[in-house]
């Protein structure tokens, strides 16, 4: 069996008091790049923010382990400091909270501290691969910053801070051909074999630069079917009902 | 920059209180006996002992004010209105009692930093101790002292402007420094000069029961300009104690006073302060005022814009933690033409703690084109906190701009949700989040100040935990 970084069985979570995840099962061996993909609300974010414990997502079932530990008790600063990333769908402003400071706020909470100038460098070379101008150091995180810059801004974050795994939650979305471009070169520079990915996209070019091991269909909070890179292709010509008819009619 | 000031205080205490070391102190209560025991022990001139006991007068037929906070815990009669702890004025710090440096140093004033400081006036209870003036500014002409010493030294100068801003009968408060008030700054910036280093000063209150009632004149004669700080950290004390203090500001013709306070008293302080400017032509006065700590605090910077062209800046920041009411906000009296004013007011309640703002905004039918922007906000931590605003507005021209802005916001579940997914701790991130909303304000501090007062909230966020 391979190293799995992350092992997810029937996980159920609730939100609102509604049942969004019904047994999701999915294992991520460490460094691979998995896709996860599924029509509109079938509840790809709701498992990204269960897995990085948001409070709202109550876990009413299943286990998660992540780099061997028991995830589901630890809050979401535990998460984070054991190498769990996730690139928000939709990124929070926080006015007043500077890039720079908070950059430095998540290395130091992680032991990832480094010394000003090597933080100004790196975090200055960062910056530059992912084309974000220098004035975002002092600009509030994700405040009046456009779509396509907070995605951005995200995948800097990732750089700066190396988890073991990243989850991005449609990060391709709303990017240009050329940011798209720029992003996915960020994240295949930075994956290997001490990162993996589970991308959540719902379009298959981000996964043409990123070359996925797995790609995984969640359809009314199950993973109701895997494959190769090749099931994203068929995803894009076909649509889903030809997966999740056949994958319903298997399930029945 | 957050967590490392809080790692930095992690054990850092402000609630010392030193070995007493006063020598002379006033009977407990208030009566003519006391004032005139204060005055005579300050050798003042007779004109100081009458307005010290018709100021007893006001304060004894003036009502207690219902408007603002709740303040039925003061007992005027179980208060020490003077106390005196050294014998003589200190010229030089090597005069400085020892354990009078060791507050100092607990206080965390650098050395390098009270070396480079233009004067460093330090209150130890009622009597500056330490006094020392930088021999440049002596050759300008400013004259910087405590206000005691302004009195006895330059006496004229400084009895016609004395209590011309702040009359003693202007408030119950007012007039109850007016009788008993000691120590304070004594400021006097001549024509032109510009004053580059900001003036400080350092307040404590070191006596269980002490009343402090300093009192503050800072005149800039016609072009000049100065900026004076007063900083303070108190111990903790078992009973309650009362801060009055008096700040009169007058800026001349085209001069600019910016005063620059950060308080914390300890929990258990009542601190109402009348501080008011009066801004002649062309002159700007800046407010920046910091309010933490405290039982109960009201204040409200004003400015009187009484020439032409005059512009008043007050920007505020208040944090109330459990069971504290910080009631501040500001007052902007337009009497010229072409006068602005610009106020800016950020709050944070925590647990218990309630915040107020309460403006004033006065335009006399005179003063045409008059431009006007308030701005508050209030951050609200916990369920149970709380935030008012008052803003009263009497336009009386119509020839105005006039722009108000308030909101209310909570810490949301997302922002904190955001930096905890980055590994950054719950309290971390309200405390990062805390340090953002004040950041207009922290901004406009010097950088030791701005590194105190995040040290200060820190505590705060610490402390406060219900
Ligand atoms: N906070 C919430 N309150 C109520 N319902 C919620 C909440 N969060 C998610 N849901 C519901 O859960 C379902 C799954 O939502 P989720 O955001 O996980 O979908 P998704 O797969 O990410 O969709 P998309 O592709 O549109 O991003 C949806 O029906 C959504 O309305
Ligand atoms: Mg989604």
């Amino acid at each position: 069996m391979s190293q799995e970084v992350l092992s997810i069985s029937g996980l159920r979570a609730t939100v609102e008091g509604k049942e969004i995840l019904k047994g999701v099962d999915l294992q991520v061996a460490q460094g691979e790049i998995h896709a996860l993909m599924g029509p509109n609300g079938s509840g790809k974010s709701t498992l990204a923010y269960t897995l990085m414990g948001h409070p709202k997502y109550v876990v009413t079932g299943g286990s998660v382990t992540f780099g061997g530990e028991d995830l589901l008790p630890l809050t979401a600063d535990a998460r984070a400091r054991l190498g769990l990333f996730l690139c928000f769908q939709y990124p929070t402003a926080i006015p007043g909270v500077s890039t720079v400071n908070f950059l430095r706020a998540a290395l130091r909470a992680q032991g990832k501290e480094m010394p000003a100038r090597e933080f100004l460098n790196r975090l200055s070379t960062e910056m530059k691969e992912l084309k974000i101008d220098e004035s975002f150091r002092s600009r509030y995180i994700n405040d009046g910053f456009s779509g396509g810059e907070k995605k951005r801004m995200e995948i800097l974050q990732l750089a700066m801070l190396r988890p073991k795994l990243a989850i991005l939650d449609e990060t391709d979305s709303g990017l240009d051909v050329d940011a798209l471009r720029t992003v996915a070169d960020g994240v295949m520079r930075l994956c290997g074999p001490d990162m993996g990915v589970l991308v959540i996209t719902h379009y298959p070019r981000i996964l043409e630069h990123l070359h996925p091991d797995r790609v995984h269909v969640l359809h009314d909070g199950r993973v109701v079917t895997s494959g190769g890179a090749d099931l994203a292709r068929q995803i894009e010509r076909e649509g889903y009902e030809p997966i999740l008819g056949t994958a319903v009619a298997a399930t029945a | 920059m957050a967590i490392q000031a809080k790692e930095l205080t992690k054990d850092y205490q402000f609630g010392f209180s030193d070995i007493d070391v006063s020598v002379f102190r006033t009977a407990k209560g208030l009566s003519p006996e006391v004032v005139a025991s204060i005055s005579q022990h300050k050798d003042e001139p007779e004109w100081m002992l009458k307005f010290r006991l018709k100021a007893l007068d006001h304060f004894r037929k003036r009502p207690m004010p219902t408007w603002g906070a709740d303040l039925s815990g003061l007992d005027f009669e179980n208060i020490y209105y003077y106390v005196k702890p050294v014998e003589e004025m200190s010229r030089s710090w090597d005069d400085v009692p020892d354990s009078i440096k060791q507050t100092f140093d607990r206080l965390g004033i650098p050395q390098a930093e009270r070396q480079f400081l233009a004067g460093v006036s330090a209150q130890y209870d009622s009597e500056v101790v330490y006094h020392s003036i930088r021999e440049d500014l002596e050759k300008q002409g400013v004259l910087f002292s405590d206000c005691d010493t302004g009195l006895r030294e330059h006496e004229e100068l400084f009895r016609k402007y004395f209590g011309t801003v702040i009359p003693p009968n202007d408030n119950k408060f007012a007039a109850l420094n007016s009788a008993v008030w000691s120590g304070g700054s004594f400021v006097y910036v001549p024509k032109g000069v510009k004053v580059d280093i900001p003036l400080q000063a350092y307040f404590r209150i070191n006596s269980d029961n002490m009343g402090q009632f300093e009192r503050t004149l800072i005149i800039a004669d016609e072009g000049s300009s100065v900026h004076y700080i007063e900083g303070c950290t108190a111990p903790n004390y078992s009973s309650d104690s009362l801060h009055s203090a008096v700040v009169e500001l007058i800026a001349h013709k085209g001069a600019k006073i910016r005063y620059t306070t950060i308080q914390n008293w300890s929990d258990n302080v009542y601190n109402l302060v009348t501080k008011r400017a009066i801004a002649n032509e062309n002159a700007t006065v800046e407010w920046i005022d910091g309010n933490l700590g405290s039982k109960v605090t009201m204040k409200y910077p004003s400015v009187y814009l009484m020439g032409e062209g005059a512009h008043a800046e007050v920007m505020s920041a208040a944090f109330a933690g459990n069971g504290q009411h910080q009631d501040a906000g500001s007052k902007a009296i337009h009497v010229a033409p072409n006068t602005t004013s610009n106020i800016v007011s950020r709050s944070i309640s925590k647990g218990t703690g309630r915040t107020s703002y309460r403006g004033h905004i006065k335009v006399l039918p005179k003063a045409h084109n008059v431009k006007v922007s308030v701005r508050c906000d209030a951050l609200l931590l916990d369920e149970e906190s709380r935030s008012d605003t008052y803003p009263y507005m009497d336009i009386d021209n119509p020839d105005v701009t006039i722009g108000h802005e308030a909101s209310v916001s909570k810490v949301g579940e997302d922002q904190i949700f955001y930096l905890t997914s980055r590994g950054i701790t719950e309290q971390d991130a309200t405390a990062l989040i805390v340090n953002g909303f004040f950041e207009p304000f922290v901004k406009e501090l010097p950088m030791e100040y701005a590194v105190e007062l995040n040290r200060l909230l820190a505590l705060s966020m610490e402390g406060a935990i219900g």
